[in-house]
């Protein structure tokens, strides 16, 4: 990509070649050639524009419908979810004494508060549902079958992974309800036989809930489970593009009869 | 490993031709130079990333493992209390959290009477933590019991289970008497005949075994 010449002040200019008076392109003509430059910059160094389009422009089947966009709306839901998380951290408090008041004074007194914080909790509700959509479509489709049970197992994964993320969170803001809430869930943990006990223990970091269960539960939410669901929502959408999408069942008594027609022609 | 059929190349009879052999290779190795740096690299690279990885995960578990200080905390002269009725008390179960720290008990004297038959200088502290999953129980003084608001377990004078969803009695705290002050410590669990045990969280059984299914914790001391 070359520099546009005009933004250069004249000192500052690569003197041209004796004998050129340059190619004829105006700068107008050049600014309207940066944006394909950088692009092409771009795809020189890092073969992007071949993986792109190969994964925008991969064919679907015939028959595919509003129905296949739900996995996509997971994927907005998560990020909405990621970004707002960010900003609210920003005024979080991962302590005791302070978490109650700090959540207190985020939805109350900073600018838009109350919205960044409500898209962040009803988002949540938000990502569960469209998630189970998401799953009742791949199932009711038959789109789990071979060669895409790995995709499901991720998948299933990942919906655990959400859950966890919902489980820890609603502990955060620090009131009576979330407070009980979450001493009501890990007891719950605390019921499987053998490990529960210590699954327990480690979710409160120690015997009873302490002034570390906070910070530990938010770490959890914030750092530990997002990166788990960053690297399986990659392994995931590689698998998409790899193996492709299923076509509606509705179409496959068709297809079985196209395929009959052309053995008997 | 490198044998007859790599040097070779696959095609074995007269007239194939022979790969040339590796630069240090000698009759009979076991190991080539090749296989002996993949093992070596590997192992290095595992010794490096556990060295990492150990700490962080041992320093995460940590709390799994140690038992904290014994907190007793004084709730009261002795002659606050009578073997009649239950007296709630509240103090810090756990330092450093502010109020959600704080928790409730009831306590009361001893009885000697049965089916108690308990040392009547000693004092017994019920705590309020429900035996099904947690929530708050509450002394009802007219009916007698502990009630719990969350799914309507119901517990007798003793703490027993008479209702509702809970697995075993209510937990208890240890109690001593230091300077007229009754004191109390940390938490045991009881079995349904009421013989102590180490704590253990709600909605686990005690007793037999239950023991063993719910094993008892390191972070927990041992009961009285």
């Amino acid at each position: 990509m070359k520099f546009p010449q005009m933004l250069i002040p004249a000192p500052l200019r690569k003197p041209q070649k004796p004998g050129t008076g340059g190619d004829g392109a105006g700068p107008v003509e050049r600014l309207r050639e940066a944006p394909a430059d950088l692009v092409g910059w771009l795809d020189e160094r890092t073969g992007g524009a071949s993986f792109l389009t190969g994964m925008l422009y991969r064919k679907v089947p015939k028959g595919t419908n509003w129905f296949y966009t739900l996995g996509s709306a997971t994927l907005f839901a998560f990020a909405v979810q990621a970004l707002t998380g960010v900003f609210l951290a920003m005024y979080y408090t991962p302590s005791p004494t302070q978490a109650y008041a700090s959540i207190s004074h985020l939805t109350n007194d900073v600018f838009l508060g109350e919205f960044v914080r409500g898209m962040h909790k009803w988002g949540a509700s938000v990502m569960i549902i469209v998630i189970f959509l998401h799953m009742a479509r791949t199932f009711i489709f038959g789109a789990y079958k071979y060669p895409r049970e790995l995709n499901w197992v991720i998948g299933v994964v990942l919906l655990i992974l959400t859950m966890v993320m919902g489980f820890t969170g609603y502990l955060l803001p620090f009131d009576q309800r979330s407070f009980w809430a979450t001493i009501v869930g890990v007891n719950i943990n605390g019921t499987g036989p053998l490990l529960g006990p210590y699954l327990s223990d480690f979710l409160r970091a120690g015997a009873e809930f302490g002034p570390n269960t906070l910070a530990r539960f938010y770490a959890i939410h914030m750092l530990l489970v997002p990166g788990l669901i960053i690297a399986l929502i990659g392994a995931h959408l590689y698998l998409v593009v790899k193996l492709g999408t299923t076509a509606p069942p509705w179409l496959e008594p068709k297809r079985r009869m196209a395929i009959l027609r052309r053995e008997r022609l | 490993m490198a044998d007859a059929a790599d040097k070779t190349n696959g095609s074995p009879g007269d007239g194939a031709i022979v790969k040339p052999e590796p630069p240090g290779y000698f009759e009979g190795e076991s190991m080539t130079r090749r296989t002996a740096l993949t093992v070596v690299g590997q192992a290095v690279g595992g010794i490096a990333g556990a060295i990492v990885v150990l700490p962080a995960v041992g320093f995460a578990v940590a709390p799994m493992f140690e038992r904290p200080e014994e907190h007793w905390e004084s709730v009261g002269p002795t002659n606050r209390f009578t073997n009649k009725i239950y007296r709630p008390v509240v103090f810090s179960l756990v330092e450093g959290i502010g109020e959600a720290g704080k928790t409730t008990a009831y306590v009361r004297k001893g009885i000697a009477a049965a089916p108690f038959n308990e040392d009547p200088n000693s004092f017994i502290a019920i705590s309020t933590r429900c035996a099904h999953l947690g929530c708050p129980v509450r002394f009802v003084a007219a009916a007698g019991n502990f009630i719990c608001p969350c799914h309507g377990g119901v517990y007798d004078f003793a703490g027993k289970v008479i209702g509702g969803p809970p697995v075993r009695p209510l937990d208890r705290f240890q109690t001593r008497v230091r300077n007229g002050q009754v004191q109390i410590g940390p938490r045991y669990s009881v079995t349904s005949q009421l013989d102590p045990v180490r704590a253990r969280d709600p909605g686990e059984f005690t007793g037999g075994i239950w023991n063993i299914i719910y094993p008892p914790r390191p972070s927990t001391p041992p009961p009285p």
